[in-house]
């Protein structure tokens, strides 16, 4: 398979994410198109490793996994938060950052 | 040739729907699994693009720890959710996201860069075998790896620190206690059993040598109320 066929797998992946960031209201939906976006930019960075045969970009994609590890550990953590003070779970009701 | 076709396909088309079932899913429990299967399907792809590693990382690390996390929090919160915002951004979202699909696509396929459109370079014996990345990791890329442990201790920390329980923040703390019926004592606390509290009414009973007397009334709602 032509190394565009994946680009254009990823290129629609990370639009879907994109979508689902801006129409889902839930944070924890919000999270996972986030790791949708993530996952897309990982499988160009493969891809384009595999393109000039060097593993640099599987190494990115390590990094960003572990990145998005972290991203999804600090925002389950927010949403449990939220929950325990009894806000509203909901990315357009929670729009401040004081207290 | 034919059969690495074949498994291009289908991991796509599972990669794809998986990712659509994350976005329409009422349900978040539901948009998890689907996220799992796009994590599966994506894995396989990885595997065609002869990244064995990071294939297997993707599996054990996303499939498994995360969304073993996500899973967690969601029976935690609950699932009442509605499908879309209101107003502008549900119609501009979508339309957004395909013109956004389009230009990419334009811009990578349009482009008719000679390696794109080639299968890529000759395939060496171990390229991404985990011999291969571990030697780039622990050599040429020793500092973001590095940086990469740094920054996961730090979420793990921040993550206790945020979702730990604080005293007094919670606006229905007073509301418990209040909610908490006073009784008399010696009707079955487990803290009562376990010898740890004295009866709020001190004067009452005969106790056993040396245990502590608590001054009635000042931490009983701490333990009586049960939470």
């Amino acid at each position: 398979m032509n190394i565009g066929w994946y680009l254009t797998v990823s290129a629609i992946i990370f639009c879907i994410g994109a979508g689902g960031v801006l129409v889902r209201r839930n944070p924890l939906v919000v999270l996972l198109c986030l790791e949708l976006m993530l996952n897309a930019a990982n499988l160009a960075l493969v891809a384009f490793a595999r393109m000039w045969g060097n593993e640099d970009g599987q190494v990115f994609a390590l990094i960003v996994m572990v990145v998005a590890a972290c991203e999804v550990t600090v925002g389950l953590g927010l949403v449990v938060a939220i929950y325990r003070r009894r806000l509203p779970i909901d990315v357009d009701e929670l729009n401040e950052l004081q207290g | 040739m034919v059969f690495t076709a074949i498994i291009f396909f289908l991991a796509a088309i599972g990669a794809i729907t998986g990712a659509f079932g994350v976005v329409l899913l009422r349900n978040p429990f539901y948009s998890v699994l689907a996220l799992a299967v796009h994590l599966v399907s994506l894995a396989a792809l990885f595997l065609l693009l002869r990244a064995e590693f990071v294939a297997a990382a993707q599996v054990i690390v996303y499939a498994g720890a995360v969304m073993v996390l996500y899973v967690f929090v969601v029976a935690y919160v609950g699932a009442g959710e509605q499908l879309a915002s209101g107003g502008v951004l549900r119609v501009l979202g979508p339309l957004f996201a395909l013109a956004l699909a389009i230009e990419l696509c334009i811009a990578m396929l349009g482009a008719g860069l000679a390696g794109v459109n080639s299968k890529g370079a000759a395939y060496v014996p171990g390229f991404g075998s985990p011999r291969s990345i571990g030697e780039l990791f622990l050599t040429k890329f020793l500092f973001p790896f590095e940086a990469a442990s740094i920054l996961l201790l730090v979420a793990a920390v921040g993550a206790v620190v945020l979702a730990r329980r604080r005293r007094g923040l919670e606006p229905d703390e007073q509301f418990e206690r209040q909610v908490s019926v006073p009784r008399p004592a010696w009707t079955g606390t487990m803290a009562e059993a376990g010898g740890l509290t004295m009866p709020a009414h001190a004067d009452e009973r005969t106790y056993v040598e040396g245990e502590p007397v608590a001054t009635p009334g000042s931490d009983r709602p701490n333990q009586e109320g049960g939470w």
